[in-house]
Order: structure tokens, then sequence, then C-alpha cells
């Protein structure tokens, strides 16, 4: 499969100052990677690395299929006027330029994304009032009518029931299918082990590869250090107590 | 129902009225076109500041006697920047750094009013004269109208975008957007500033865009409602001051505030 994202000795930061260092994987078609971070462990530096939203200090990245984020959806407003829709067609805004308004052609695009995500039934309802699941799949249909290739998704299950949790692990599982790369920024160890591919950061790259063989306690010690206990036999994480604009 | 009918078209035999209602109506669409922007990007603090801070450069106008125009723009622009420098200010958190800052302007504008020097009619600056109307304010106000309409539909969708979260996950810069509309309040203050004066003109820019954003879920209803109500309430606001005998500009802000009032009473429950 080729490669939607890659990068090589990667160095970024802030103002000069590097927070993750040493980063080199590749993301290919099909893909689901999770990132894997104590918080400010540098998973949201290397997202906006990916995005293109923050120039390397050093090293190199290449992203030469469409990349999209699916931000927590707590960041949005559940008063504000919107229709799930609405939401969807957000994600057309920077196919056209800046003097058009959306086209016939982007209301079907739109419609389809929802219908992909499974909630062609509730495009008229207002954004707020969906459930948290359905917001989270709503931001996947605005990134997929825009035609990402690459979504990088920032801990999509915080919150989320088990049925919800399920429905849309499921639909990463369906866009993986069809060729889409994922990579999801979470602190949960079970699912990161039912996934393709890990990468372990801890302002550097600690690990990158196969669940089974990356995610050792060595690595796992190391990537989060007093964060880690053991439940039932098996390494989890201590729950984070954070707010995410904090997080690099 | 003849008394009815009278009652309400007596007041047009006037010019001088005709104009009035002219000049609201059309005060009124714009304000609740932009307001409603205002209202969705919480822009309504900055506005009000604005709208305020500017007094001095209208008193200062009129005790200099060039255009008033010219003041209005040269109190928005130092209104602006001390507002900007005031929430750079470490000392204090922003919004009580910029209410000192339009405390201090706005009492400056008044100052500056009250000194013998100043001519008589600086009241119509705080509340306006919108029977003093000319036909130059009618085009300009008809102009407003038209550059509000093209430029926020035009820009709606970003607009929308990045009223909902910022517009970052998208790319889109919110500043940009943000500055866009602070650039069309500019102008509107401008405009409107002369018809319902310096204290008056928030009324209609925030009070139609509040109760249309109580009464609606969606935003072309929002945007629908905002102008009605504007536009009845600014035409509802002169009736009122043609037969009570009130003060024009006051007596359209007043009725503007009760439908806001009681549109957030009404449906009180929603956001409760």
């Amino acid at each position: 499969m080729t490669a939607l994202a890659r990068t090589d000795g990667l160095v970024a930061g802030y103002d000069g100052v590097a927070v993750l260092r040493d980063v080199s994987f590749e993301l290919r078609a099909g893909e689901r990677l999770a990132v894997l971070g104590p918080n400010g462990g540098g998973k949201t530096t290397l997202f906006r690395v990916l995005l293109g939203r923050l120039t390397p200090l050093a090293g190199t990245v290449e992203t030469p299929a469409s990349v999209a984020t699916v931000p927590q959806t707590d960041r949005s407003r559940l008063d504000y006027p919107v229709s799930a829709l609405d939401v969807v067609l957000m994600g057309t805004i920077a196919s056209r330029p800046w003097w058009q308004r959306p086209r016939r052609a982007d209301r079907v695009a739109a419609r389809r994304a929802l219908e992909r995500v499974g909630l062609a039934d509730r495009a008229g309802a207002t954004f707020g009032e969906l459930s948290g699941g359905q917001r989270q799949r709503v931001r996947i249909a605005q990134a997929l009518v825009g035609d990402a290739q690459v979504l990088l998704l920032d801990e999509p299950f915080v919150g989320l029931d088990a049925p919800s949790s399920a429905q849309l692990e499921a639909l990463l599982a369906d866009l993986a299918g069809a060729g889409h790369a994922i990579a999801l920024a979470t602190h949960d160890l079970a699912q990161a082990r039912r996934w393709d591919s890990v990468l372990c950061l801890n302002g550097e790259q600690i690990a990158s590869g196969r669940p089974a063989e990356v995610l050792t306690e060595d690595v796992l010690a190391r990537t989060y250090g007093g964060e880690l206990v053991r439940l039932h036999g098996d390494l989890a994480v201590l729950p984070p107590h954070h707010h995410h604009d904090h997080d690099h | 129902m003849a008394t009815v009918l009278h009652a309400l078209s007596a007041p047009w035999s006037e010019p001088i009225v005709r104009r009035a209602f002219l000049e609201a109506a059309l005060l009124g669409v714009a304000g609740g076109l932009l307001g409603s922007w205002l209202v969705l990007h919480r822009l309504a603090y900055p506005a009000e500041s604005l709208a305020h801070g500017m007094l001095p450069g209208l008193v200062g106008a009129a005790l200099l006697g060039v255009p008033l125009l010219l003041g209005a723009a040269a109190g928005l622009l130092v209104a602006a920047l001390t507002v900007a420098l005031a929430g750079r200010v470490a000392l204090v958190d922003r919004d009580s750094a910029v209410a000192a800052v339009v405390a201090t302007l706005l009492g400056l504008g008044i100052v500056l009013g009250l000194s013998p020097a100043s001519p008589p009619g600086i009241g119509s600056l705080l509340f306006g004269d919108v029977l003093g109307v000319t036909d130059g304010d009618l085009v300009a106000a008809g102009a407003l109208v038209l550059v509000l309409g093209v430029v926020l539909a035009v820009a709606q969708p970003r607009l929308l975008a990045v009223g909902f979260d910022g517009g970052a996950t998208l790319g889109l810069r919110a500043g940009v957007v943000d500055a866009l509309l602070l650039t069309l309040l500019g102008a509107t203050l401008l405009v409107a500033v002369q018809g319902l004066g310096n204290l008056l003109v928030v009324a209609v820019l925030l009070a139609p865009a509040g109760t249309a954003r109580a009464l609606t879920r969606r935003l072309r209803p929002m945007l629908a409602v905002s102008v009605a109500v504007a536009v009845a309430g600014a035409i509802g606001g002169l009736y009122l001051s043609y037969y009570a005998r009130t003060a024009a500009g006051a007596s359209i802000a007043a009725v503007l505030v009760l439908a806001f009032v009681a549109a957030r009473l009404a449906t009180y429950h929603r956001t409760a």
C-alpha cells in the first residue's frame, strides 16, 4: 500500500523550542494507527505538523494525500443555529473560490457523506441536539466531504457510551477498509492493541510498529512513566485529569 | 377602523416623518443583518464598546465645526485603538480594561459636550435626531444596506463556520473574519450614529438579533426575524414617538428592548 503520510527525523515545537524529536513513521492507505503518549507528549504537535499548520524545526514530513482533523465536539457551540447538514457543508468551503456559495453538488456531496457515517436520517437535526457519538460522526462526515484521505482524531472516544463507541469504531474500520488512513490519539491501550499499528510518543518517538511487537511493558513504562497502572493483569493508563487546550 | 387607519397614516403626511420612517427602516435592515452576526460571533460587547467609545470624536467634531462624519471616523479609530491596547495590558483582565477605557471615553465625550464652548444640540449626538435626516443620510443608509447585504451574503459560509467553532479545523482564519465584521460595524456606526445617536445605535444592532436568536433555531430564519423585528421596532417606535411625544431614538430603542425581553421570557424554558 502507498504511504499517505510520512515523517523522517521530524523535530517540531514552538518558538524554536522542540517538544517532539526524532519521529520517523509511515501511514499507509487502509491503516489505523493509534498514537499513544502522555499529555504534553507531542501527539497534538505531531497532528499539527501533519495538517501543515506547524513547520517542522528539522527533519521532513510528506503528506501526498489530503489530511483533515476531526476535532473534539466539546469545542463547538451546542446552541449554535446549524443543522447536521450545515456542519457537513462547512467542509466544502475550501473547495470553492471565496466568493462562491455552496452549490447543488456540494449539498449532494454533504448528504452522501452523512449517509456514509450512518446519519442520513438526521441531516435536518440541530447539531447541538445530537448525541456525542452522532456529533463525532458528523465531524467525520465534514472531513470526508472535503475529500480527506487521512483522518486525524484526537481522543474521539472520550465521553462516549459503549454503543456509541462501538458504532464509531465500526465506522473507522469501514473507512480504513475503503482506503482511508486513520491516526487516532488515545489513552486506551486495549483499543490500541486491536489496531494495525501504534506510535508511542513522549517528547520523542519511543517506538512504532505492530501493537503485538511494540506494546511491551518496557516501551509503555518509557512512554507513560508513572501514569501507568496494572488492571486485571493488563497495563492501562490512568485516566487523564486535564483540559485539552494545554495539550501539546 | 377608519380612525385606526387615520392614526396609522397621519404621520406620513409630514415629509419630515416620511424621511424618518425610511431612515429608521433602512437602519433596521442594516442593524438586523449585521447584529445577527455580531451576536453569533460573540462580538456584542466589542460592538457596544466601539459605539460608545466614539463619542469624544463626535463631540470634538461639533466643537471644531468639522463634519460629524469626520469626527465619527476619528472617534471610531481612537476607540478601536485604545480598546485594542487596553486588552493587552497585563495588569487587569481584558473585559475590565475595555470597560475602563469605554467609560473613560464616554465620560470624556460628555465633559466636552457640557463645556460652555459646545454648541447646542449635543444631546442629538447621544440620542440621535432621526427627524432631522437629510437626503444624503438616506442615500448613505441605502448604500450601507446594499454593501452589508452583498458582503454578508458572500461571506456567509465562512462567517457561519468561524462562529461555530473558530474554523481552525477547516483552516479558516477567525481573525480575518472577525476583522471583516468589525469593519462593517465601523461603517454601520458611521452611518447610523447621526440618526439613532451614540447611545441608542447599539439597541438597533443588538436587540433585534438577540430577539431572533431566542426565537429561531436556524440561520436563515434568524436573519429574517432579526431584520423584521428591527424594521418593525423602528417604525413602531416612531409611531410611539409621534403620538406619545417621546424622543424618536429613545422610543425606537424602548420598543426593541421590550421585544427582546418578551422573546427571552417567552422562550425561557428553552435555555433554563
